[in-house]
């Protein structure tokens, strides 16, 4: 199919940003789909991602609709930009929901510098950053931890590497669920998971994962601005990157359990990656506390990120971390499923969310949004592509409603990583940048032409939609400086 | 449409790789399918093949034997920094519905600046996974998240 006028044929518009895939658009979907686009955004939408929005619909205790935020693409089994939530008794737990990069995620260090405070120093800046933060293909710590190590890293996340001088107690409270999630279950973590989890505890990776350095071009909303510490004018970080092969090991080894657990239990998969099983199995709950140890890994991972990031920039400007103002503004995950109280059908129920590339978007008042900033909402963090603005919003009024309080976590692609190393040269792009003023340093010259700016949907167009639609409102938007890729 | 001289090929998907690997025999697909997918990661033709390490793996699916086969040799790649070059399945066997694969691969460690490092792989995925027959032999396909 190659027109959007045919994609808007198979949906229903139900209001502005908010289509439907309706249930009779597949045989055995359980609820309807909700795909929330612009006019112009679903121009880009590929067909086959429409079907992977209809293949979750069909999975048991699915609550509501089978949704996709406005950076939906094509992805394996669920698509990129899903969010699905499972009744916790009735409804399965699925890993190919989370997908293999368990909490991949972003957060944001704000600072005192200006632009042009830094501006000059750039290039050392970035230099030095490369040094420090390991990244690319196989990129090692600076810090082998041992098996004990490993496992209070799995059951405490953030916690340890700050209780192991990686970092301040404020950092905890200013990051999702305290950098942790509580329940994690180290028994049914192979041997293959843990080999690769001990060398990579603060370590980058590589594809899309990066260290970006920004400054505030614009502020939408004072008040919530004046909450998170940001004024125009003023420099920034942000760290992308999630549970490097440890998280991808333990997506792989269980996904081999739940596809035979489906056939146990019954449940007809539309396709083989959408492997569940009943949320309270065994299996099902192996998988979950094996989860929880990976999200917590990479918490823990961008917490000594930040960590060594922040002894760079200090060094750099022979200054210390207080007084630069190096804080944490907020860390979200946007690749892990979470037991959540959501109202459903005007009943409050706990629900299993998947949220396969959606951030939480936590509204004003909600008990899980920090003290600090619950009079505004939560902290959402939505990265641009490399050379694109990122954006900070905060939780709308209507999350909770409309979406189990999610939103979107980037641009989206609409290239592939083949095709744009076909359309784009590295060394192109990298000069490109650099006369736009961002300065760009990578492990490997590939990477840049895949990750190029031309291969995602413009993050202004993304973010537009669930600003519109209040799922999260406009805060600030950064503009890149530099960055580091693996 | 493959003739017998094409090894595999690759197909449009905007997030990941996939691919399509064939051969006159299953073992060969699934040993082209390795080739197929270290070539995402790193030029294998610049491998040279000093170290070889055998591999056997069970699943209890031809196409999850697949999965586990890939796995395996990303499991290698990262923990023991191993690129491969080579890869032979030497057999795949059915026995009271577990399957089972024997194989090897051979390379050497990875050096970064001549083996090209390319995108990284995370992981094999069974999305719109396939192993089929074919009038010229066997054909797989498989979708890798990079």
């Amino acid at each position: 199919m190659e027109s959007g006028n045919k994609i808007t044929d198979l949906l229903t518009k139900i209001d502005d940003n908010i289509w439907e895939i309706p249930e009779d658009y597949s045989p055995g979907m359980n609820v309807p789909g909700r795909i929330y686009l612009s006019e112009k955004l679903i121009r880009d939408l590929e067909p086959e991602t429409l079907d992977q929005v209809a293949n979750v619909a069909k999975l048991p205790g699915i609550q509501k609709f089978s949704m996709a935020m406005p950076d939906a693409h094509l992805g394996y089994g669920f698509p990129i930009g899903g969010v699905a939530a499972f009744d916790e008794e009735e409804g399965v737990i699925s890993p190919g929901g989370v997908g293999f990069d368990i909490n991949c995620g972003v957060r944001l260090l704000r600072s005192n510098l200006t632009v042009d405070e830094v501006r000059p120093k750039m290039k050392e800046l970035t230099e030095r950053m490369f040094e420090a933060v390991p990244s690319g293909v196989g990129s090692k710590s600076r810090l082998r931890v041992t098996d004990s190590e490993l496992d209070d890293i799995f059951l405490h996340g953030s916690k340890w590497a700050v209780e192991n001088g990686y970092g301040e107690k404020t950092d905890l409270e200013h990051c999702e669920g305290g950098g942790c999630i509580e329940g994690g279950d180290i028994g049914h973590i192979s041997i293959k998971a843990r080999k690769r989890g001990r060398p990579q505890a603060g370590t980058l990776g590589s594809g899309n994962h990066f260290l970006e350095v920004q400054y505030v071009d614009k502020i939408y909303d004072q008040e919530a601005a004046d909450a998170f510490g940001l004024e125009e004018g003023q420099v920034s970080f942000m760290i992308h990157c999630g549970s490097r092969g440890t998280g991808h090991q333990i997506c792989t080894d269980h996904i081999k359990t739940m596809s035979q657990a489906s056939k146990k239990y019954g449940i007809q998969l539309p396709d083989k990656q959408l492997a569940c099983a009943p949320a309270q199995s065994e299996e099902a709950q192996n998988y979950f506390g094996s989860m929880i140890c990976a999200a917590n890994y990479a918490w823990n991972n961008r917490q000594m990120i930040t960590h060594w990031t922040r002894d760079v920039i200090a060094d750099t400007f022979r200054s210390d971390i207080d007084e630069l103002g190096l804080e944490l503004v907020y860390d979200v995950a946007h690749n892990v499923a979470k037991l959540e109280e959501h109202e459903v059908d005007g009943k409050k129920k706990n629900v299993y969310v998947h949220r396969k590339g959606a951030t939480r978007a936590f509204p004003r008042g909600h008990k899980e949004v920090p003290l600090k900033y619950r009079d505004v909402g939560q902290p959402v963090l939505i990265p641009g592509s490399m050379g694109t603005a990122s954006y900070v919003l905060h939780g709308g009024d209507r999350s909770m409603d409309i979406s189990f309080g999610s939103a979107c976590h980037g641009a989206g692609r609409v290239m592939s990583r083949s095709h744009a190393k076909k359309e784009f040269q590295g060394e192109d792009i990298k000069m490109q940048l650099e006369k736009r003023g961002i300065t760009v340093r990578s492990a490997h010259p590939a990477v840049i032409a895949e990750e190029a700016p031309g291969v995602y949907k413009s993050s202004s167009e993304v973010v537009n939609v669930v600003h519109e639609l209040d799922i999260a409102r406009k805060v600030a938007k950064m503009m890149p400086m530099g960055v580091i890729k693996g | 449409m493959q003739s017998t001289e094409v090894k595999y090929e690759y197909l449009e998907h905007t997030a990941d790789a996939k691919f399509r690997a064939y051969g006159k025999t299953k073992e060969d697909a699934f040993a082209n399918a390795a080739e197929a997918m270290f070539n995402v990661m790193i030029n294998t033709s610049k491998v040279d093949c000093k170290h070889r390490e055998d591999i056997i793996v069970n699943a209890p699916e031809i196409d999850e034997l697949l999965v586990e086969w890939l796995s395996e040799l990303l499991f290698l790649f990262e923990v023991d920094f191993l690129a491969f070059g080579e890869f032979k399945v030497e057999n795949i066997t059915e026995k009271d519905g577990e399957f089972e694969l024997s194989g090897h691969a051979c390379g050497e460690e990875i050096d970064l600046e001549r083996h090209e490092i390319d995108t990284e792989v995370k992981a094999v995925t069974y999305n719109d996974l396939r192993v089929e027959e074919t009038e010229n032999g066997s054909m797989v396909q498989v979708t890798v998240d990079t």
